[in-house]
């Protein structure tokens, strides 16, 4: 079967979209605060900047009012595996969307597995309540400083975080009120 | 059991006279929570002095599924998300994959696309506002809209052959072409359509009840708005003028005319006029979309990752063994992550995809308007009344399968 999918995938779209965020901008900031970004990945037409944890708090609030920039609104936050084998194995990803000017931004926080400890953006936004929530929930990410984390979406008694690599998809033990 | 259950403190006796306020459950089988949402309420007397929203009854780990399923298999799972706005959710789907393959998707392809996605879109309105008026006490009104909902989903029941679940867009384009006689049809539909607009507000618009139950209710402001996450008409009916088909445009929506309306103020009343002028300028795209169908391929020109056609398959050796592979084993995406951002009837849908290089996503994440829109019911609910809450819950716009995924 030499004419697999796998052989040849199409390359990716590298190109900046209209959802980009303007090199000037990662530019100027980088030159601001080199301490915040630790890595600028630019793919598919997305930006995204790795930050050590400390910072996610003050870069956030930083992004929001920046004239610049003025990313005021927090789209989404997402937690993402990338296996148990892997370190740093968890990732928190943080959209930022522009209300005026309409360019995206993804903030990254790398974590390790003995230590999954990120200082909650919920002072910044509070939209960020019920995203955190959900992390926490599924990934067992606990965000610091958070008003109210607790499980959303699984019951209160849940043992474990489901989107975790090892968490099994299928179980045999019926779900029962403790 | 012998010992007495413990009780949460919440829902414990306590014996204070002086003390008015009372926790009451609202939900999950209320009929006015759309499905499956509860409330936790603190009331004082009839005034609601803290609304706790309460989700996750109908958690079906759809994210943790995408996992487990290829690519193709994924578009599935998306049509039962919002359950209201299917092809919406395939399509946020569906571009998040082809931005990773980089695929180029033909016109004739895309402008079926914004025709299925404003037809989406009108059904969707459709049945928020059959059910807000239903929940506020104004029951011709569903009958009026069902009618005018079924229409568009035969439209969609003659392209792809569901109706509630199309599964219609699929990566690299759609699932088959138009049928025969579909452009007629649609037509028909969309003369008719303007109409029923103008039938909805002078059963509605014009009632002093629901202008009484609505206007100054729930009402939120746009800095507020924007703090909390909101998008969509939740978002425009605090006038703030801010759809992504303006501001990040795909699928061509920058060639098209049309409006976005906005309301200055934030009620419950703004956000139903939102909607209602909503409906007749998604009406305006899709007579464009319509009027600029050309002949042409709907799929991507990239055998590898698109179904071959089913006559090439019966005389051409490689599409046969290019379905076999598709369908067998998938499609490798290349390593890396997307965020897409659409505009869905309920606001900014995003589809977070992580791929590793294999044929299924390492990660897929749903950024669902209903979820973020639903986490600001506190702000908009407290100090009302608590026959406001419906009236509220409706102006929201929610569909618990989206929020509970």
């Amino acid at each position: 079967m030499q004419s697999g999918p796998e052989n040849n995938a199409p390359t990716p779209d590298t190109t900046a979209s209209s959802a980009n965020t303007p090199s000037p901008l990662v530019a100027a900031l980088q030159q601001e605060h080199p301490e915040w970004i630790s890595e600028v990945i630019v793919a598919f037409g997305e930006t995204t900047f790795v930050v050590p944890r400390e910072h996610i708090v003050d870069a956030c609030a930083f992004l929001k009012s920046w004239s610049e920039g003025r990313f005021d609104f927090l789209a989404d936050i997402c937690g993402a595996d990338r296996g148990p084998e892997e370190e740093p194995r968890f990732e928190v990803n943080y959209h930022l969307f522009s209300t005026t000017k309409f360019h995206r931004i993804r903030l990254k926080v790398l974590l390790n597995e003995e230590d999954t400890h990120v200082p909650s953006v919920t002072s910044v936004w509070r939209t960020a309540n019920w995203h955190e929530r959900e992390t926490f929930d599924l990934f067992g990410v606990i965000f610091d400083g958070h008003p109210d984390l607790r499980r959303i979406l699984l019951p209160d008694d849940w043992q474990g975080h489901a989107l975790r690599k090892d968490f099994p998809l299928r179980g045999y033990e019926p779900y029962s009120l403790k | 059991m012998s010992s007495t259950p413990t009780l949460a403190p919440q829902f414990e006796v306590v014996d204070r006279p002086l003390d008015t306020q009372m926790t009451i459950s609202m939900g999950p089988q209320h009929p006015s929570t759309h499905g499956v949402l509860r409330l936790e309420l603190v009331l004082d007397g009839e005034m609601v002095v803290k609304a706790t929203p309460d989700i996750g009854y109908l958690h079906t780990g759809m994210e943790k599924l995408f996992e487990y399923k290829k690519y193709q298999q994924g578009i599935v799972i998306t049509d039962r998300m919002d359950y209201l706005n299917p092809l919406g959710n395939n399509l946020a789907y569906v571009m998040a994959g082809e931005r990773l393959l980089g695929l180029e998707i033909p016109e004739r392809a895309q402008t079926i696309r914004v025709l299925f996605c404003e037809l989406q879109r009108i059904a969707s309105h459709l049945v928020w506002l059959g059910t807000h008026a239903l929940d506020i006490g104004a029951m011709t009104v569903f009958f009026y809209c069902f009618r005018e909902r079924e229409k568009i989903l035969n439209l969609i029941e003659a392209a792809s052959g569901g109706r509630l679940t199309p599964s219609y867009f699929r990566i690299g384009g759609l699932m088959m072409d138009l049928p025969a006689g579909f452009e007629n049809r649609c037509k028909q539909f969309l003369d008719d359509f303007p109409r029923a607009v103008d039938e909805f507000h002078t059963l509605l618009s014009g009632n002093r009840i629901f202008q009484r139950r609505t206007q100054g209710i729930g009402q939120i402001s746009a800095e507020d708005a924007i703090d909390w996450g909101l998008s969509g008409p939740c978002l425009r009916g605090s006038g703030i003028n801010l759809d992504i088909r303006r501001a990040n445009p795909y699928c061509g929506y920058e060639n098209y005319d049309f409006e976005i309306p906005t309301e200055p103020d934030g009620d419950v009343w703004a956000r139903y006029m939102v909607r209602m002028r909503e409906m007749k300028e998604s009406h305006k795209i899709t007579v464009q979309a319509l009027g600029r169908l050309k002949p042409g391929p709907v799929k991507a020109d990239a055998p590898k990752v698109v179904l071959p056609d089913r006559e090439a398959m019966k005389s051409h050796m490689d599409a046969l063994i290019h379905h076999f592979l598709i369908v067998a084993e998938g499609f490798d995406v290349p390593a890396g992550e997307v965020y897409h951002p659409i505009e869905a009837s309920k606001g900014e849908l995003g589809v977070y995809i992580k791929s590793d290089g294999g044929p299924k996503p390492s990660r897929v994440h749903v950024r669902g308007p209903s979820f973020v829109n639903l986490s600001a019911l506190p702000v908009m609910a407290e100090g009302e009344m608590i026959a406001d809450i419906v009236a509220i819950i409706g102006s929201l716009d929610v569909v618990l399968g989206e929020i509970d995924r």
